[in-house]
């Protein structure tokens, strides 16, 4: 909840507290601090520290942009790419639980082998792959373009490795639920298979999904960071904890705060996201899990 | 039987190829992917481009080149990377010792740490210890291991001086106390993840066991209650633990451990995947995501096989 106000408030800070943008440069400004003038970053190189004033709460980085505007943004794109991933993996879950479970037979033999194929090849191999593919050449379906640096890649990629977790246990529960008495009733009255599915399966399975979803835009928003880390999510100039934890390691030993701070937001998103993610399964289905891999 | 095994290993072979094609098409649909263009450098005359398209074969069509591609791969002839231009099957032979040790050392720790966690948390439920186990693995399964690793690498490693700072020394040249030694906090960090979710999973695996018929039997037949635990509830509930400690060793040995790899400077297979999908080396993420394949699958059709071999009714479904 915090970390969603935060993200909400940061254009806020960034123009009436800290005076800046997430992607300003300032390389030959200077900074007063503790009365004493300073450079933003000095002439070796290095990033001013945090000066716990209004501008550059926690410091500046390499580039001499505030490092706090950019944690802000990055919850921001965090935020993004974990819930759009996690509603694309929610909605082809879905649709490809509800098919294969349902119309069972050559339908259900596609889709399977299509879950082992995706199943078969380390996620974060695979979203490094693609990342780092598309990245260079975006995107291109149809009248559908997306640029390189697009935020919808890393959340495309995301979403769609992620899809295995939510349509086998899916697909089970359908296959299941197909042969119950409601569904016969509905069928015997003339249903069409469609209409079956959306109207009398969907809302029974719905629970599952609801369990599943935190745990998705958790383990979404973990992917996404060691994506951006390796140079396969989001690119810069965008703010991303990932990419700032990435750059930040190479002046671990000069300013360990660029590689402290982002590290802390993430850890604290996660976090919350896994502890909402237990309340709810607790609450509803304790068996739901999501593999998790790095 | 005999059907169902060959039915399950055709369908190894398909997934398998299914992998090869899609992770070669991921690289040859990119706009600007053109491999000759880096290969012959930025000083490069159109004649220098070209002849290296002839030589490589890059000329050739799409599916050509794929089917060339998979004939190296399977055979390990000329299979040679596009940038570094070694044979691959070197590179992962150099690569393997690393990532396995990082792999059996991590895969041990949280195997017994995991199991021991779960087993105490579980049959503590409700206490304060289980409590607290509880916690400790939602924050392991919530840090990403990569800041985590860095961390430790720059205090415990840098600053303090206790350990040293990443990289690798084989046994044949520092011993097994310098191998382990380099190793030590690469373990640490890999299994921190593992032995979160290990632990959950066991945890609710031996509640649910404890609910059994079987377990109540157990009990009426008047055992001792450290039997019953040992004998009955523990034998039942570790099968499934052992089949995901299985799956998650392959994923590790086949470079599934890219970032612990990378800021622990292992050099490892993981490594060598990370620095060849960033040049776009396409001989190399091919080895190299094959060879996780080929594990994975295979460690899957084993474990599917030895179910229905036990339990018949999984066969008919």
């Amino acid at each position: 909840m915090a970390i969603v106000a935060l993200a909400a408030g940061a254009p806020l800070y960034a123009e009436h507290v800290a005076n800046t943008t997430p992607e300003r440069n300032n390389l030959t400004g200077k900074i007063v601090v503790d009365g004493e003038t300073r450079d933003v970053v000095s002439l070796d190189g290095i990033p001013v520290g945090p000066t716990w004033q209004r501008e550059y709460l926690l410091g500046a980085d390499a580039n001499g942009r505030d490092v706090a505007v950019r944690l802000l943004y990055a919850a921001r794109n965090s935020l993004f790419i974990g819930l759009t991933a996690a509603l694309i993996t929610t909605l082809l879950g879905i649709a490809l639980g509800l098919l294969a479970g349902y119309y069972r037979g050559a339908t259900d033999w596609v889709i399977s082998r299509a879950m082992d194929v995706l199943w078969a090849v380390p996620v974060l191999l695979l979203g490094v792959a693609l990342g780092v593919a598309l990245t260079l050449g975006g995107l291109k379906i149809g009248p559908l373009e997306i640029r390189g640096g697009s935020l919808w890649i890393p959340a495309l990629i995301i979403g769609v490795v992620s899809v295995v977790y939510l349509a086998r246990p899916l697909r089970g529960e359908v296959l299941r639920l197909r042969e119950q008495e409601f569904v016969e009733a509905a069928r015997a009255q003339g249903a069409s298979g469609p209409r079956i599915m959306v109207s009398e399966i969907l809302p029974n399975i719905l629970t599952t999904v609801l369990v599943f979803f935190p745990l998705l835009v958790a383990n979404a928003v973990l992917l996404e960071a060691a994506l951006s880390f390796l140079g396969a999510g989001v690119q810069e100039p965008a703010p991303s904890w990932g990419l700032m934890i990435g750059s930040g390691i190479k002046v671990l030993i000069t300013q360990p705060a660029l590689t402290i701070a982002p590290g802390v937001m993430l850890v604290l998103s996660v976090l919350s996201l896994n502890v909402v993610g237990e309340a709810v399964r607790e609450a509803i289905n304790p068996r739901a899990r999501v593999r998790l891999e790095q | 039987m005999a059907r169902f095994i060959i039915r399950r290993l055709l369908g190894m072979l398909l997934v398998l190829f299914a992998v090869s094609v899609i992770v070669f098409a991921i690289f040859n649909v990119i706009p600007n992917g053109a491999p000759e263009n880096r290969m012959a450098g930025k000083q490069s005359t159109p004649q220098q481009i070209e002849a290296i398209r002839r030589e490589w074969g890059f000329d050739q069509s799409v599916l050509t080149q794929y089917v060339k591609t998979m004939e190296k791969l399977l055979t390990g002839k000329n299979f040679i990377s596009y940038n570094q231009q070694r044979p691959v099957y070197d590179e992962l032979k150099a690569g393997l010792p690393r990532t396995v040790s990082l792999a059996i050392g991590a895969a041990i720790l949280w195997l017994v740490a995991g199991v021991a966690l779960g087993v105490y948390s579980a049959l503590r439920a409700g206490s304060k210890a289980d409590f607290a186990i509880n916690v400790l693995a939602i924050i392991g399964i919530s840090v990403p291991v990569f800041w985590l690793g860095a961390l430790v690498n720059h205090y415990l490693g840098y600053k303090l001086g206790w350990f040293p700072n990443g990289g690798y020394v084989p046994i044949s040249e520092g011993g097994l106390w310098e191998w382990a030694y380099h190793l030590f906090m690469p373990w640490t960090v890999l299994s921190i993840l593992f032995i979160g979710v290990y632990s959950r999973v066991l945890r609710s695996t031996i509640l649910d066991t404890l609910d059994e018929d079987f377990v109540r039997t157990a009990r009426a037949k008047g055992l001792s209650e450290r039997r019953v635990v040992t004998h009955h509830v523990l034998r039942t509930s570790l099968a499934p633990i052992v089949t995901l400690w299985g799956l998650d060793f392959a994923l590790v040995v086949t470079g599934g451990a890219i970032l612990t790899e990378t800021v622990f400077d292992i050099q490892g297979i993981g490594s060598y995947y990370a620095d060849s999908v960033g040049q776009l080396d396409v001989p190399p993420v091919m080895a190299v995501t094959m060879l996780g394949a080929v594990v994975i699958v295979v460690v899957n059709t084993l474990v599917d096989i030895a179910y229905a071999a036990l339990d018949p009714r999984v066969r008919l479904s």
